[in-house]
């Protein structure tokens, strides 16, 4: 019997157990893009099965950190920049457990773009939504690595010098295998798209444009928004690496010439992580954590590596 | 010091097979019933570069390099492959030779490939005049020439061992057995011959006029020959350890490399990460899950790693670090052992710091203390770190192998099971009371949940927060908070007060009123140095302290209070654990002098000795060593 029967457990979920019995003070502005993301999250979340104690919800720090003080479900508030590799290894060591990992754009592009490089290129099997609202919003106000060449903030009060970084470019290049853009004003677009984020095998990024009223207010609300799949004007196929680049490009450029293109524009079934792991015979596909709660379990001793030093 | 020990130093250039070579002639030994150490000395890079391993032994237990050596086994260097190479690069052949001559004690032999080196180079060496000086025996031998004879030149290194074996009258049945478990069949044959010829012909062509010969001893049960990092890596398995994250980095890959060739056939999970805030992150990830997760690097990348250090002390998540210490500060000598990093390891990251310490001062205690390392952050909710350096991780000594035959541990320590968390504290929101003070756990942890438990839902932050995990910034919870998560390293002091015998390790005459002090890897040294003074005539007692944090403040006291005087010992110029012992205890800073060294390499027990007795003599001779004497200062 596993010691963790919240995982696999069938039956019916209600999203109301997504919102805590007293829920903390929002601590997010009137306005803000981040609520958007926590609807989306409870409403897509029991209509993919997990309920609250399967999930295990890993976030930055900044205001999408809090993302976990509002949703019920095991979380994991941790530094700037650092929710990837927290999230991966749970997800290693007990791949039974839904973890999604959340941050904002300074904090999964700039500061933690290292981690955001490396878990996309591993492919490891969980979610990772950033709530990009193009400025640091905690800190008050300042240029983020997506905020438009020009930007002015009281870090750059002549305006950033710098181009953008382009998220879903880059999530595509190291590896991501499932790659949307949503926004805020779009919600259900954005359900549907973290439904089908939760449920690929694979890295799935989702660049969630969150606007934010209170430091970015020349900024657009990010309506109206065009959904690619929806509309006539932009055909690719998805699973075409070379097409879903030239699409993420144009996507890329049009937001900030005031375009707000969203939609899916990668998918790839190529083995996650722990698949490719277990096929080089790196681990085993008994979860670590379970064999903690195996009583029968022979542990191997150093006793028993020892020829190798008489 | 014992007239009857071999130090045997095997010299030549990183990569030229120094360290297999030696690693088989001290099995060697080993088998043949001697107590055998290890030591090595070798630059930051790949191929060329001056390099030694030095082997002692001797019938009776040996902990620590020697002084000097007394037999010399010159390579020579292929560094320079060609005429161009040698233009640019020098001769670097001579050097095993010429830059090993000066610790080579009396009587000492020296082997020497002449099939290597120049007779002119050697001439300008001026080795024939040395040698008579000091008592030396000369045995130049074609050894490259051998070597080819029966196959590859890069075999010279097993006609070197033949020799030494000849000249120090050692059967050969050993050291061939160990070369019939190590070589694949195909080059085993001519190293076979080749070690035999060798052996022939030394006692042929040379009439032996050294008194120096291989030791006798006898071992009552099997030994395994093994490293500090071997130690820290068995004592992790041993505790249950499943998963661990890493980074490359001298001297902490030892550890790193021999967990993940072990880890996917115990079922544990090995991950080579982009850096050390990764790695350090990852250990987090999975511990929180409910692995027993480690990971560690060594002065800069334990720099990354300050960060989720904090992390794991505000959410009470295990995990240990391993911190390989080399000498700083920055890149400073990567090969190199120092003991600078203290006051890094206690105190690295942000706020009041609330974690476990721990220095071990020989193999033994590598592996005892990195599975209490385990205990104690699984049982306390609290990150331990496991300091060392390259010193002890790179050398090896011989252990009874029964010493590892004890059970594993791998309980996950404070946890609650799914029954338990139905029983347990929620707060209104929903939330487990994960941080909660709880009156029924003696040790004054609060159980955590995992995640995929029913019921046992939680927030892990960084933040502060409430019972339940929430962000809070309430005064009162935070002085609530605080003191629960800093009472943990009372409640564990107190345990390891209750240890016997303690972690730290006591020596020398109980009686003295004189004092040595030192810490970690410079114990093997300073416990030789405290022998030896109290058969030349001396009275000193000597302590090894391993808890760094949580300080032995009992200990300690009671030590400081026997004594009239201390001299403490540590490899680092700014005296890091005298500074600690006085901050810990207030006092004694009149009683407490430092000896300290930080050229690169570990201290030798003569200097020390010479250390106490210039402290003794008060006048203003200076240290004939590249040490440095610190007097006291007072508080």
């Amino acid at each position: 019997m596993s010691a963790f029967n919240a995982i696999g457990e069938s039956r019916e979920i209600d999203r109301d157990e997504f919102t805590p019995g007293l829920e903390p003070q929002p601590t997010w502005c009137p306005g803000c893009g981040d609520f958007s993301v926590l609807k989306a999250l409870k409403q897509a979340l029991p209509e993919v099965g997990k309920s609250p104690d399967e999930v295990l919800t890993v976030t930055g720090i900044g205001c999408s950190g809090k993302l976990n003080s509002y949703l019920e479900t095991y979380g994991f508030h941790t530094i700037h920049g650092r929710s990837l590799p927290v999230a991966r290894a749970a997800k290693l060591a007990n791949p039974g457990l839904e973890v999604i990992a959340a941050g904002g754009d300074g904090d999964g592009y700039g500061i933690g773009g290292n981690h955001f490089i490396h878990t996309a290129r591993e492919n490891h099997d969980m979610t990772y939504i950033v709530f990009n609202n193009e400025v640091f919003g905690l800190t008050k106000g300042q240029t983020s690595p997506t905020s438009p060449k020009g930007h002015k903030s009281k870090t750059q009060p002549t305006g950033s010098a710098k181009s953008p970084l382009r998220p879903l470019s880059l999530a595509l290049t190291s590896g991501a295998s499932y790659i949307a853009r949503t926004a805020a004003v779009n919600p259900n677009q954005a359900k549907e798209i973290i439904k089908e984020a939760i449920e690929h095998d694979g890295f799935a990024h989702v660049d969630f444009l969150t606007q934010c009223p209170t430091w970015n207010k020349d900024a657009r609300q990010y309506v109206p928004y065009v959904d690619i799949q929806e509309s006539d004007d932009y055909e690719f196929d998805r699973t075409d690496r070379q097409e879903a680049a030239e699409m993420m490009y144009e996507t890329e450029s049009a937001l900030y010439e005031g375009t707000v293109l969203t939609g899916r524009y990668y998918v790839d079934d190529r083995p996650t992580y722990a698949e490719e792991k277990i096929a080089t015979g790196e681990m085993t596909d008994t979860p670590i954590v379970e064999q903690y709660f195996d009583d029968d379990r022979e542990w191997e001793r150093s006793y028993d590596l020892l020829d190798r030093h008489k | 010091m014992s007239d009857n020990e071999l130090i045997w130093r095997v010299a030549g250039g990183s990569g030229d097979g120094i360290d297999s070579t030696s690693q088989n002639f001290a099995k060697a030994l080993m088998r043949s019933g001697l107590d055998v150490f290890t030591h090595r000395h070798y630059p930051s890079r790949i191929r060329g570069g001056h390099t030694y391993v030095e082997i002692r032994a001797a019938p009776e237990e040996v902990q620590s390099r020697g002084d000097g050596y007394n037999f010399l086994l010159a390579l020579g260097d292929s560094f320079a492959r060609n005429a161009d190479e040698a233009a640019v690069y020098g001769n670097e052949e001579i050097k095993p030779l010429s830059e090993n001559l000066d610790e080579l004690r009396e009587g000492g032999v020296i082997v020497y490939d002449s099939g290597f080196v120049d007779e002119e180079d050697v001439a300008e060496l001026n080795l024939e005049e040395r040698a008579e000086e000091n008592g030396w025996h000369v045995y130049p031998v074609d050894l490259r020439g051998l070597a080819k004879e029966h196959g590859r030149e890069v075999m010279r290194n097993t006609a070197g061992v033949g020799v030494t074996a000849s000249l120090l009258g050692m059967e050969l049945d050993h050291i061939e057995e160990l070369m019939e478990d190590a070589m694949p069949e195909k080059i085993l044959e001519p190293n076979i011959e080749i070690l035999h010829d060798a052996y022939e012909l030394v006692s042929e062509e040379f009439e032996f006029d050294h008194e120096l010969r291989v030791p006798e001893g006898d071992h009552d049960e099997e030994q395994a020959l093994l490293s500090g990092s071997n130690a820290i890596a068995y004592g992790a398995i041993d505790a249950g350890c499943r998963f661990i994250a890493g980074y490359p980095m001298t001297p902490w890959t030892d550890v790193f490399t021999i967990l993940s060739q072990n880890m996917s056939d115990i079922g544990g999970i090995a991950e080579q990460v982009e850096d050390e805030i990764a790695a350090a992150a990852l250990a987090l990830g999975a511990s929180h899950a409910g692995a027993k997760a480690m990971s560690g690097s060594s002065g800069g990348g334990f720099a990354l790693m300050s960060e989720p250090l904090g992390l794991a002390e505000m959410t009470e998540t295990p995990i240990v670090l391993i911190e390989a210490m080399r000498a700083g500060p920055s890149t400073g000598l990567p090969t190199k052992p120092e003991q600078g990093d203290l006051e890094f390891v206690l105190y690295t990251s942000q706020g009041d710091s609330s974690r476990v310490v721990f220095a071990p001062g020989d193999i033994e205690e590598a592996y005892e203390q990195t599975r209490l390392a385990f205990h104690i952050a699984y049982e306390y909710q609290i990150p331990t770190i496991i300091v060392y350096d390259q010193k002890l991780g790179g050398e090896n000594k011989n252990v009874p192998v029964s010493f590892f035959d004890r059970e594993p541990d791998p309980s996950l320590g404070s946890t609650l099971t799914e029954a338990e968390l139905e029983e347990a504290a929620h707060d209104a929101s929903g939330k487990f009371h994960r941080f909660q003070h709880d009156p029924d756990n003696d040790a004054g942890v609060s159980p955590r949940s995992l995640p995929g438990q029913k019921g046992g839902r939680f927030l892990a932050t960084g933040n502060e927060h409430s019972p339940g995990g929430h962000i809070e910034e309430d005064p009162t919870n935070r002085v609530i908070q605080m003191e629960r998560r800093m009472e943990k390293l009372e409640h564990i002091r107190e345990a390891l007060d209750e240890d016997h015998p303690s972690n730290q390790t006591y020596y020398g005459d109980e009686t003295a009123d004189y004092g040595i002090i030192t810490w970690g890897s410079s114990h093997g040294a300073v416990a030789e140095a405290v022998e030896r003074l109290n058969e030349g005539g001396h009275s000193v007692k000597g302590v090894t302290v391993s808890d760094m944090m949580p300080f032995p403040e009992t200990e300690m006291t009671e030590f400081l209070e026997s004594v009239d005087e201390a001299m403490v010992v540590e490899m680092n110029a700014s005296a890091q654990f005298r500074g600690l012992i006085q901050k810990e205890l207030g006092r004694f800073g009149e009683k407490l002098t430092s000896l300290l060294k930080y050229n690169g390499n570990p201290f030798e027990p003569a200097e020390i000795v010479e250390g106490y007795e210039l402290h003794l003599d008060g006048g203003d001779a200076e240290p004939t060593a590249q040490v440095r004497i610190e007097p006291a200062a007072g508080d």
